[in-house]
């Protein structure tokens, strides 16, 4: 029952998607109250939980008072006060700097940077000390409640400054925690526990889905653990891993190599850092072939630190070499944009493709249309 | 100017009339013409604007780049150390007073004695605090224990004055294991929570130091959302306040009115740099008005001035909900570090001009002798009381075992992820396999 529903609880709107040959469902929707939610509704909830659960914790940014350029923070300042949900100046290290200082002294911090195209300027802060507060004063302080939210990706008209995927530079930095929703349900969730996780976590949100997507979402106070992947449709032929956004896309092609009668296995990797070794290991060891697709370039992309990951562990299970289909080397074009981004139809020209065994005619086939 | 009105016209005029903004008033009444009203205005008139009435003006005028005069700077003791004769000041007691001067030759003497231990490669990097004692121990002395601090790497005085042993300040030197920082970071980045002195950031190699400020501001609005007897307090020098992050500090620090003091000891060098080549405004302290932040500036090198600014200020930081910037004018006598040869870029004379006739110690200690508190005697005992206690903390820290291998790994997170924990594996097979390769004073 439990499954059926869990199956029948998540729903995309996205043309032509259907549900997958199994839903691993990480929440009992099936017993609580669930409302049908977009994504920023769901983050929205998640912040008024986070806000009334905890009463030392605060909601700032710019914009963010009036309910924020994408509505995520809507209601919070009249409920909680402006002394705890509040407009910052528009100084993205200033933003981020308070923030640690508030941590540092117990408090939750969740910090809105208002595209993750401006986080660079607070680039400094996270990296040297938010990254490093706990380490380098031997555990005497640490600045774990900051949670830094930022929308990120493609959104259609976006160009060079509201689109991009920066998740990469922050995966190379030990200390913190990178998250990525795929979807409402798994927003509100993932946040509650970044929000409540003791290191500072960067939490990306796909803003293409805050209106796009509508799914049904548990109205309690519940949390998705960080560091597990989930594998959210099962398969045999080959492992697929991505995050966020990119997820409705390649769950979309895993549809159609369906037809082609190529088993998919996709996996959300939901936390890149640290991330899921462990669950991706195991679904390569099972098909032999690996593909990652990610918006960002493809160049010194996450994708790259997967690929070498799994080559480690798993070469001599491997029937192909590890194939990631990405958003390429340039600026985030605008008129561009659907020939940057890496939709199911791309071509792939990768040489992973090409391996004797019984099922290479498919997959070279299938492939070709699968990227 | 000269209007046709109406009456009712004419009765809002009477109005303007009676709030001063209207010189004088003619009215003129042909018996063709409604009413005829004369005015003048004296000022311009005002109009609302976002933030507040402003005043137009036909003169093009700009602002000048710098006051005729610049800001003066507050002092209690002349170089001599004798007080002057209408200084305001808040008053020490003798024990106050006699901690505050034993801790500044504390200071001194502990420099010393760590600047050598490196000059002897005992140790691997020091940076001295000289020429900077007043600051460092006053403004300490003004504050209260709760007051949380956000040091950059040359106020050491203030974790002495609230009881930091030398035993402990050896220990982070030599990154031993009772380093409370675990060894991870170099000499003088030392931290307490205890004593409410957050780690030292930034490595001094690096041009990066003022990235505590903005998180002094954070700490500050906590402490006021907790409704705290308390405020933070932040240290940064002349050359940090070109860093971004002053200038974020300054302006959250007003608009979130948060109770933080931005003290900025102004020592006229940045490494090699002057601070002519760091800014062109006045100082630092002409600063502070941008951000609508009430400022002063101090002479760093006076003990009871820099003490009663940082209290007055502290008073106010608290009371008000607002951020004080201190500007404390004074003179790095030392190099920059251990690392650095300041001779190299300035004179000789000028180090030593600083060093005696504007001596913090010297001018300090003319007071608090004149007040009877203290004697040769008294000098001589504490120093030797002092070079005893370093040696020997010197010789304990030194002797103390490093901290564990492991500590490489924890702290990172919470908890240590996967990766970590695979990656000290592999570190202790290889440091197995080729153990020549590896310190040995590091315990596995």
């Amino acid at each position: 029952m439990a499954s059926l529903l869990g199956r029948f609880c998540r729903k995309l709107v996205v043309p032509g998607s259907a549900h997958g040959s199994r839903m691993t469902s990480t929440t009992a929707c099936g017993s609580e109250t669930v409302k049908s939610l977009n994504l920023y509704s769901a983050i929205n909830q998640a912040l008024h939980i986070a806000l009334e659960t905890d009463p030392r914790s605060y909601v700032f940014g710019e914009d963010v008072g009036f309910g924020g350029v994408f509505r995520c923070t809507t209601g919070l300042a009249e409920r909680f006060g402006k002394n705890r949900v509040f407009n910052t100046p528009l100084c993205e290290q200033g933003i981020v700097g308070f923030g640690i200082g508030l941590a540092a002294m117990g408090n939750r911090a969740v910090v809105e940077i208002q595209f993750a195209d401006y986080i660079y300027p607070a680039f400094d802060q996270i990296v040297n000390e938010a990254a490093k507060f706990r380490y380098r004063s031997g555990n005497q302080f640490n600045c774990g409640g900051l949670t830094i939210r930022a929308p990120y990706g493609a959104v259609g008209h976006g160009g060079h400054y509201h689109s991009q995927s920066p998740e990469a530079f922050f995966c190379h930095v030990p200390g913190i925690k990178v998250v990525i929703p795929r979807s409402p349900r798994e927003a509100k969730g993932l946040l509650l526990s970044s929000i409540r996780d003791p290191n500072p976590v960067v939490f990306f949100e796909p803003k293409w889905l805050y209106r796009q997507a509508v799914e049904e979402v548990p109205e309690h106070d519940y949390m998705i653990p960080l560091s597990q992947a989930e594998v959210i449709r099962e398969g045999s032929d080959i492992t697929l891993v991505g995050w966020g956004a990119q997820l409705t896309v390649m769950e979309q092609a895993c549809l159609d190599a369906e037809k082609e009668g190529i088993s998919c296995e996709l996996i959300d990797l939901k936390t890149l850092l640290p991330w899921d070794k462990e669950t991706v290991e195991a679904s390569v060891k099972k098909t032999g072939r690996l593909l990652i697709s990610h918006e960002a370039p493809i160049t010194g992309g996450f994708g790259a630190e997967i690929s070498a990951t799994i080559l480690e562990r798993c070469f001599l299970k491997l029937e192909a070499p590890v194939s990631r289909v990405c958003g390429l080397d340039t600026p985030f074009p605008l008129v561009f944009e659907p020939f940057y981004m890496p939709t199911k139809n791309k071509a792939s020209s990768s040489s992973s493709l090409s391996s004797p065994s019984k099922n290479t005619h498919f997959l070279i086939h299938g492939f070709s249309r699968l990227l | 100017m000269r209007l046709a009105i109406s009456a009712t016209t004419y009765r809002m005029v009477l109005l303007l009339r009676d709030s001063h903004q209207i010189q004088s008033l003619v009215i003129v009444t042909p018996w063709w013409i409604r009413s005829q009203v004369l005015v003048h205005t004296k000022t311009p008139i005002v109009m609302d604007f976002p933030g507040g009435k402003v005043a137009f003006t036909p003169e093009i005028h700009f602002i000048s780049e710098s006051n005729e005069e610049r800001v003066p700077c507050y002092r209690v003791l002349d170089d001599n150390g004798q007080q002057l004769t209408n200084s305001q000041f808040v008053p020490v007691s003798k024990e106050i007073a006699v901690k505050m001067y034993s801790d500044m030759v504390t200071l001194q003497m502990m420099d010393n004695i760590f600047y050598e231990a490196q000059r002897q490669g005992r140790l691997s990097f020091y940076a001295t605090a000289f020429g900077e004692e007043a600051i460092n121990i006053a403004s300490a002395a003004a504050l209260s224990p709760d007051d949380v601090i956000f040091p950059q790497y040359r106020e050491p005085g203030v974790l002495l004055w609230r009881g930091f042993t030398l035993q402990e300040f050896a220990n982070q030197c030599f990154g031993n294991k009772s380093d409370y920082g675990k060894g991870r970071q170099m000499p003088v980045h030392y931290g307490s929570n205890k004593l409410n002195y957050f780690t030292v950031s930034a490595t001094i190699a690096y041009s990066l130091l003022t990235q505590l400020l903005p998180n002094a501001v954070g700490a500050a609005y906590s402490l006021k959302m907790d409704e705290k007897d308390a405020c933070a307090v932040t240290f940064f020098g002349d050359g940090g306040s070109s860093e971004g992050d002053f200038h974020a500090a300054l302006n959250f620090a007003a608009v979130m009115e948060a109770p933080v003091l931005f003290i900025c000891r102004n020592n006229g060098w940045a490494i090699s740099t002057p601070t002519s080549d760091q800014f062109r405004s006045d100082g630092v302290v002409v600063k502070g008005r941008a951000y609508g932040i009430r400022s002063i500036r101090v002479d760093g090198n006076d003990a009871l001035a820099m003490y009663s600014a940082v209290h007055e200020a502290r008073e106010m930081a608290i009371r008000e909900h607002r951020p004080i910037l201190i500007e404390a004018l004074t003179y790095r006598v030392g190099h920059h570090s251990t690392s650095d040869d300041s001779t190299r870029y300035r004179s000789a004379d000028e180090i030593e001009w600083w060093n005696k006739a504007r001596n913090p110690l010297s001018r300090f200690r003319t007071w608090v002798e004149s007040n009877g508190w203290w004697s040769d005697e008294a000098e001589s005992d504490l120093r030797s009381k002092i070079k005893k206690e370093m040696l020997e903390a010197i010789r304990v820290a030194e002797k103390t075992e490093k901290p564990n291998l492991n500590h490489m790994f924890s702290d990172v997170y919470d908890v240590p992820p996967l990766n970590l924990r695979e990656q000290e594996l592999l570190v202790r097979q290889a440091i197995k396999s080729h153990p020549q390769d590896y310190p040995s004073d590091v315990p596995l």
